[in-house]
């Protein structure tokens, strides 16, 4: 009477992942017309595909920097507050895409002409070239001489990368230095890439600023011809730059040495708000006709980050130099992916190229700086006004994304848990990260931490 | 703070005299690299002012008029992305919702192995940047072991093992004689190959020969894999291309996975989505459950870090907006289709002009031969011949892009063939 559908039975649970493995066991077990003739299956071959060759894999540990967004994610709180990862943020804590950047995709989009081909291995020749004259200045010597080669990669990773595993395969010195502290992914890049990793001294805990002698006493303790990985500005975590006259020392030194210059660019222009000065210290060592490698990135002051749009740059002594150094390049690039992606640099190079579209950048980009700037002073005065202990001047004396506030990882366990904030247990918190409206629960947040935790 | 530096140094220190004075060459010693055989083609290509040039080296594919093509899938999907809330940085692992429906287009809709979640699954640099990741990671993970490696094989697979530091062996794969497979001999060397060998197998559309298994022949390959407790990464570079079925182009993937094999595939989107220059792709892990997929992605995550941190995310929207679109997705299916049809078309068109001319030789092999490239059979002398005397260019294997064939140049092309292969 219910006729063919059988609607009124209760459906069958569906199958758990464990009885579809034991389903498909099973059919393995009996087996198709081809098993029966081959005597060999009979040694449980199918257990043998079945297992693993990867079974022993373990899980890795999460990225300490992006777990702090993970976490902040799972929280609840309505005050929570991330000041992790260096992604700039608005005054109302949103992400940001340049005017510049949307009017220059919109042409991209709306040009019919445009074609999704590859790129060749070195990336787009407009973009590097404009790169190139970003970061070296459009005058430069080097540029002019053609001893310049600039490939497209993908940010600043992707540079550092592609330039760590050219000197691992050319250079006759595989020891890189890096400061410390440091970008956590440093030491990986370069591992991989082949080079063994030595530090050198840079912050100084007790000043919360350079520690220029203990720098210059491991510079100059180094094996001529190592390599000194150097953040060209806004140095990444603690905001501490040398000053022009110390980093004069550091290039007199390091010529001294024959040490290798291998410039980390990921600020250009959202350090002080100026192109050129934030260009500074490459600049002084390009004009005393030496030669190093340039990693630059646009994922913050193009705010173009996951687009991966970087190049690096070799500077080399002369044009020949500089044409056999890049056809070795590519030969690293190729078995790596290629050729880079089309987009990103699309982008960079329609602005760059356009007069009036690179001065709306600049507004754009010192309008950024500037929010930064501010919102170290806000909290620079709001601890003051608070009387919270310590000498908190270096707040307003760090450059760039990132404050090294000097909190330990107590205090800052402590600022999680009672206040919500999230940051890095190394104390780093991203500027870019605050607003007006969140400084005063920083402030406290700080000053509990300060007076309470140890 | 000048006198340390003073202390420790014999040199006088002119402030910018001090590198002149070293007369440090770095880099002298360093080789101009050999140019990649593929890409240099192009790049003579475009450097020969003959008006009758052809371009049939690199595996980009070109309309009727010899263009390249923007699906409009694409264009539409572009548009709807342009003027996005932001570019913040994917996940290491990419774009979730990329990948998960890349998956099912290697594993199909109703995968029970996506509804288990036992693939391990990250966005890559397209098929180079998944099979370096893969490579990497076997370098990691199976340190002792080598990858078999079909002959021939796109130029690039031998250059990404060899700098993942991963010793590379080889396995018969093309018959020249019959310009078919050889089928008796990969069998052999699947059979002879030490037991739980790596094997980097084309899914479909074999680069640079065209030559595929039948699906009678991949259920005996798949067979004799479990016999040897092999493990299978496929290459899938040409899904929807080479028949114009994404479906049936998955076979011989589909064909493994009954069978219980956990394979590796690296996917792209270069050429059946036209996103050549975006890299876009996936490299996924079949594994035992869910806990070991787990594990494996956060190793391939490791793995892409220190290259480049999380991939690109412009392509990547692209490919979710069309697929998870069931209007645009139609779109796809309808172009891709549109493409491979094209290429078969070229195909036949190429064979028959080669017998109207009065070839000697067979010239069979360009229809049987499947997806974008037909291997000729000409020797390196003969395309150089074709490239100096009649501004065809393409790699000295002899292989053919297709794509680069139009109803236009066909004529010309066959003609030239014919010419510089009639004296056998």
């Amino acid at each position: 009477m219910h006729g063919g559908n059988d609607s009124h039975s209760s459906p069958s649970p569906s199958p758990s992942p464990a009885d579809r493995r034991i389903n498909a066991l099973v059919r393995h077990l009996q087996g198709s017309p081809l098993d029966a003739a081959d005597p060999c299956l009979a040694a449980a071959p199918t257990s043998a595909a079945q297992i693993s060759v990867f079974d022993h894999v373990v899980r890795a540990p999460e990225d300490p920097i992006l777990g702090v967004t993970v976490a902040y994610n799972k929280d609840p709180s309505p005050v929570k507050l991330n000041l992790g990862v260096g992604a700039y943020r608005t005054e109302e804590g949103k992400p940001l895409v340049l005017n510049v950047v949307r009017k220059a995709e919109q042409m991209l989009v709306n040009d019919r002409s445009r074609v999704k081909e590859y790129l060749p291995i070195v990336g787009l020749a407009d973009f590097n070239k404009l790169s190139a004259k970003l970061i070296l200045g459009a005058d430069s010597p080097a540029i002019q001489d053609n001893r310049v080669t600039t490939v497209q990669c993908l940010s600043g990773t992707g540079s550092l990368r592609v330039g760590a595993e050219f000197l691992a395969r050319h250079y006759h010195q595989h020891t890189i230095y890096i400061p410390q502290p440091t970008w956590g992914n440093h030491v990986k890049i370069f591992g991989l890439a082949g080079l063994a990793v030595k530090t050198y001294r840079y912050y100084d805990p007790a000043t919360r600023g350079l520690n220029f002698r203990g720098l210059l006493e491991d510079l100059g303790s180094a094996p001529s011809g190592a390599i000194v990985l150097l953040h060209a500005c806004a140095h990444n975590p603690t905001g501490v730059d040398p000053t022009a006259q110390e980093w004069e020392q550091i290039r007199q030194l390091m010529r001294l040495k024959a040490l290798l210059p291998f410039f980390d660019s990921a600020y250009q222009g959202f350090a002080s708000g100026n192109l050129d000065a934030d260009a500074q210290s490459i600049r002084m060592f390009v004009r005393d006709g030496g030669e190093c490698l340039v990693a630059q990135s646009y994922a913050k002051n193009m705010g173009l980050y996951g687009e991966r749009v970087g190049a690096l740059s070799m500077v080399c002594r002369s044009a020949d130099v500089a044409s056999r150094v890049e056809s070795q390049l590519k030969l690293v690039i190729r078995p790596m992916y290629s050729n880079p992606p089309i987009h990103g640099a699309s982008i960079v190079a329609t602005i760059l190229k356009d007069r009036a579209m690179f001065q709306e950048w600049e507004v754009e980009l010192k309008a950024m700086a500037d929010r930064i700037i501010s919102m170290r002073k806000q909290l620079f005065d709001a601890l003051r006004s608070r009387g919270t202990p310590g000498d908190w001047s270096h707040i307003i004396k760090q450059i760039g994304m990132f404050t090294f506030t000097g909190l330990n990882s107590t205090q800052v366990a402590f600022m999680t848990k009672e206040y919500h904030i999230y940051l890095t247990s190394d104390g780093r918190i991203s500027m870019a990260g605050l607003s007006s409206r969140t400084v005063p629960h920083l402030a406290d947040a700080i000053h509990a931490a300060v007076t309470k935790a140890a | 703070m000048a006198h340390l530096i003073r202390a420790g140094s014999s040199c006088r220190l002119a402030s910018s005299g001090a590198a002149r004075s070293m007369s440090t060459a770095w880099w002298r010693h360093v080789e101009p690299a050999p140019k990649d055989p593929i890409l240099g083609v192009t790049e003579a290509f475009l450097a020969d002012p003959s008006p009758a040039k052809v371009n049939v080296g690199v595996g980009a594919y070109r309309d009727d008029n010899g263009k390249p093509v923007v699906l409009e899938c694409v264009r539409e999907a572009e548009r709807r992305i342009a003027g996005n809330s932001n570019m913040e940085y994917l996940p290491m692992g990419g774009s979730v919702n990329m990948v998960q429906e890349t998956l099912k287009l290697a594993y199909g809709e109703d995968s029970d192995l996506i509804k288990d979640k036992r693939i391990a699954a990250v966005q890559a640099l397209s098929g180079t940047g998944a099979c370096r990741l893969f490579a990497d990671f076997q370098k990691r993970f199976s340190p002792d072991s080598q990858i078999f490696i079909p002959v021939p094989t796109w130029s690039n697979h031998h250059n990404i093992w060899r700098d993942a530091h991963v010793p590379q062996r080889t396995f018969h794969y093309y018959h020249p004689e019959s310009k078919g497979l050889d089928f008796a001999g990969l069998m052999d060397d699947v059979k002879n190959a030490p037991n739980g060998s790596f094997f980097l197998l084309h899914a479909c559309a074999h680069n640079p020969t065209g030559v595929d298994p039948t699906e009678e022949q991949w259920k005996e390959i798949s067979n004799q894999f479990k016999v040897k407790g092999h493990f299978a990464l496929f290459d899938m570079a040409y899904q929807g291309f080479a028949s114009g079925d994404p479906e049936r182009d998955a076979k011989s993937i589909r064909i493994f996975l009954e069978d219980g094999h956990l394979i590796g595939c690296a996917q792209s989107y270069a050429k059946n989505m036209g996103l050549y220059g975006q890299r876009v792709g996936c490299l996924s892990v079949v594994c035992e459950d869910e806990k070991q997929a787990v594990a494996v992605k956060s190793q391939l995550q490791q793995l892409a870090r220190p290259m480049y941190s999380n991939p690109p995310v412009h392509g990547a929207l692209i490919v979710s907006t069309i697929l998870s679109d069931p209007d645009l997705k139609k779109l796809w299916l309808k172009e891709v289709k549109g493409m491979a049809d094209r290429i078969i078309g070229m195909r036949t068109a190429l064979k028959q002009n080669l017998e109207k001319l009065g070839s000697p030789l067979s010239w069979e092999h360009i229809t049987k031969q499947i997806g974008m490239f037909c291997y000729s059979g000409m020797t390196p002398e003969q395309v150089d011949l074709l490239t100096n005397e009649f501004h065809i260019y393409m790699t000295r294997n002899g292989r053919i892009s297709m794509a680069g064939v139009t109803t236009g140049n066909v004529g010309y092309l066959a003609n030239a063939i014919h010419e510089v292969t009639k004296s056998g």
